[in-house]
């Protein structure tokens, strides 16, 4: 890694021009640089949702959408998450004693027999720089691990992740055992993993497939933003 | 040094490989998230079935039950320790039924993924994953493998591992890799940038290629991309039959027999040697494959738009190689500093 072009000085910047250069950052993956920002907007007496909201989310959108567009790929994205994790180890404990808004939560892993996990961790990235939270309980899960995190945690969100054709349809099983405890309404069903497609997602009962982790940002926006409004009317 | 797959590729200007693993043993009652390399030691009349499937419909290689049976994978069902005996066992199995078949069936010792990221972005270093796959290659050496079958790799620090641990094991072996991303693996690699990877290996593959991914369509996208390279070395095409839907409790891949004759045709057209398909290619897949190459005539190379006019459209405009490279990453004030 060469040092030569590192020639900019994060705390010279004003906020118009930090910001921008932060996104760019989380591009590259600079972990360093991104904590050194994160502090220095937090120095300035930004907001820690603000810092999220503004900073990393902006950055990890542009991050997200050249993913989804072939651009960028999982190495990149990898390295970008990294980044970003470094942010919201600073911003996390700012964040719960602020109260700052709640934007969701998601209980996420892969089903049982499946040790693939890379999307998977994406997608829990990609929903952590969105602003949700994210208990990930890893790879080979049971129906009962998915079922008892989700009441553990008051969860909104269950991800599925499943990458082989052997593997694939546990995720149905996990939907049918939420369908037969009179539980499936509560919680919002996103699966994925390479081999799968919408209207696979939609025969195992699903309330959608993601394509990527970018789009599972989207989808569990919208479907959260739906919840809500459903609720209000209620 | 001389096997069975070296001799069929010096006699032959076509070879048929196999088809599906995991789609078949569903079919023979294997439980979702069970692992089926258990089935080796359990149920081995069902993987001698396996096998007769592919011999049956003509094909002339056969991947083992050993897809999952490294100790990184193993590991899931707690059965780490086991990697190198279940594979042994794939091996026999396979072994049993190629010589009763009466003609040259070329074992090959399947070897999937681990799994796991390569440092320093994920935890594996190239000497565990060298150790996990030499482990898994002395096994299906024993069992009486002809080649080992490196298969659906996604990184390129993983898919040299392997050749490595293959050195080591002293066993001929093939390797293809999944382009399922934008046209390229997971990982990023492109179908030019893998022939550039595979001939820099001091141990190359007799042959390499693509298996598995997102359709028949992409597969062969794929294998144009190879053959533009220019390598003499033959090209594997495995490709999947259709996508996957789900009814009646099973899955299903929506490629017909009749389309995945076309795509064999056309595999062999792009520049592919060894055919075969990938998930959801069941018996009445091979048998029509097997006709289709066996009675029609080679033709031109096939354009892209003769391959989607025949099997569908791409999954995505570009897949990074040739004059349209896609587009390009943003361009950041400190600029990429690895």
């Amino acid at each position: 890694m060469s040092e030569d072009q590192d020639d900019i000085i994060l705390s010279e910047l004003d906020d118009d021009e930090l910001v921008p250069q932060m996104f760019d950052d989380l591009y590259d993956g600079l972990r360093e640089e991104i904590e050194e920002g994160v502090t220095i907007l937090l120095g300035r007496g930004w907001t820690p949702y603000d810092v999220l909201t503004k900073a990393l989310v902006g950055g990890m959108t542009i991050v997200g959408n050249d993913f989804r567009d072939g651009i960028l790929f999982v190495p990149e994205v990898l390295l970008a998450a990294n980044a970003m994790k470094g942010g919201m180890a600073i911003l996390k404990p700012l964040l719960a004693e602020t109260g700052a808004p709640r934007v969701g939560k998601m209980v996420i892993g892969t089903v049982k027999g499946d040790i693939h996990d890379i999307g998977k961790n994406l997608v829990g990235m990609m929903m952590e720089g969105a602003g949700f939270e994210v208990v990930d309980l890893g790879i080979n899960n049971s129906v009962d691990a998915y079922l008892d995190a989700l009441a553990a945690e008051d969860a909104d969100i269950l991800g599925m992740s499943a990458l082989l054709t052997t593997t694939m349809p546990y995720m149905k099983v996990v939907i049918d055992t939420l369908i037969e405890k009179g539980l499936r309404e509560d919680y919002i069903v996103l699966v994925g993993g390479a081999p799968l497609n919408e209207e696979f997602g939609k025969a195992i009962g699903a309330d959608a497939y993601c394509r990527d982790a970018a789009v599972a940002v989207e989808t569990a926006k919208t479907f959260v933003a739906r919840k809500h409004n459903s609720g209000a009317q209620a | 040094m001389t096997n069975a797959l070296s001799r069929l590729l010096k006699s032959r200007d076509w070879l048929m490989a196999d088809g599906a693993t995991g789609t078949n043993l569903f079919n023979m009652g294997l439980s979702s998230g069970d692992a089926p390399e258990m089935w080796n030691e359990e149920h081995p009349d069902r993987i001698r079935k396996l096998y007769k499937y592919a011999v049956d419909a003509g094909s002339d290689i056969f991947l083992t039950n050993s897809f999952g049976g490294n100790a990184s994978r193993l590991k899931l069902h707690g059965a780490e320790k086991r990697a190198r005996e279940l594979s042994r066992i794939s091996a026999e199995l396979g072994r049993e039924v190629a010589d009763a078949s009466g003609r040259t069936v070329v074992v090959a010792g399947s070897v999937g993924p681990t799994g796991e990221i390569f440092a320093p972005m994920g935890p594996l270093t190239h000497s565990a994953a060298v150790e996990i796959f030499h482990e898994q290659a002395e096994g299906l050496k024993e069992g009486g493998a002809d080649v080992l079958w490196l298969e659906t790799i996604s990184a390129a620090e993983e898919y040299k591992a392997a050749a490595e641990a293959f050195a080591l094991a002293d066993m001929p072996w093939c390797g293809t890799m999944s382009f399922d991303t934008a046209g390229r693996t997971m990982m990023g690699l492109t179908s030019a940038a893998m022939v550039a990877m595979v001939e820099k290996l001091p141990n190359p593959p007799l042959a390499y290629g693509a298996n598995c991914g997102v359709g028949a369509s992409d597969l062969l996208r794929t294998v144009l991309g190879f053959a533009a390279q220019g390598a003499e070395r033959p090209i594997i095409a495995k490709g999947n039959a259709g996508i996957p839907k789900y009814h009646d409790g099973h899955i299903h891949y929506d490629g017909t027999p009749e389309l995945m004759g076309e795509y064999a045709v056309l595999a062999r057209d792009a520049g592919a040697t060894i055919i075969g398909g990938c998930c959801g290619t069941m018996p009445e897949h091979l048998e029509a494959m097997h006709k289709a190459l066996s009675t029609r005539p080679r033709g031109p190379r096939p354009t892209l738009e003769q391959i989607t006019a025949v099997l569908g459209g791409f999954s995505s405009a570009s897949d990074g190689t040739g004059d349209d490279e896609g587009p390009a990453r943003r361009t950041t004030r400190r600029g990429r500093r690895s």
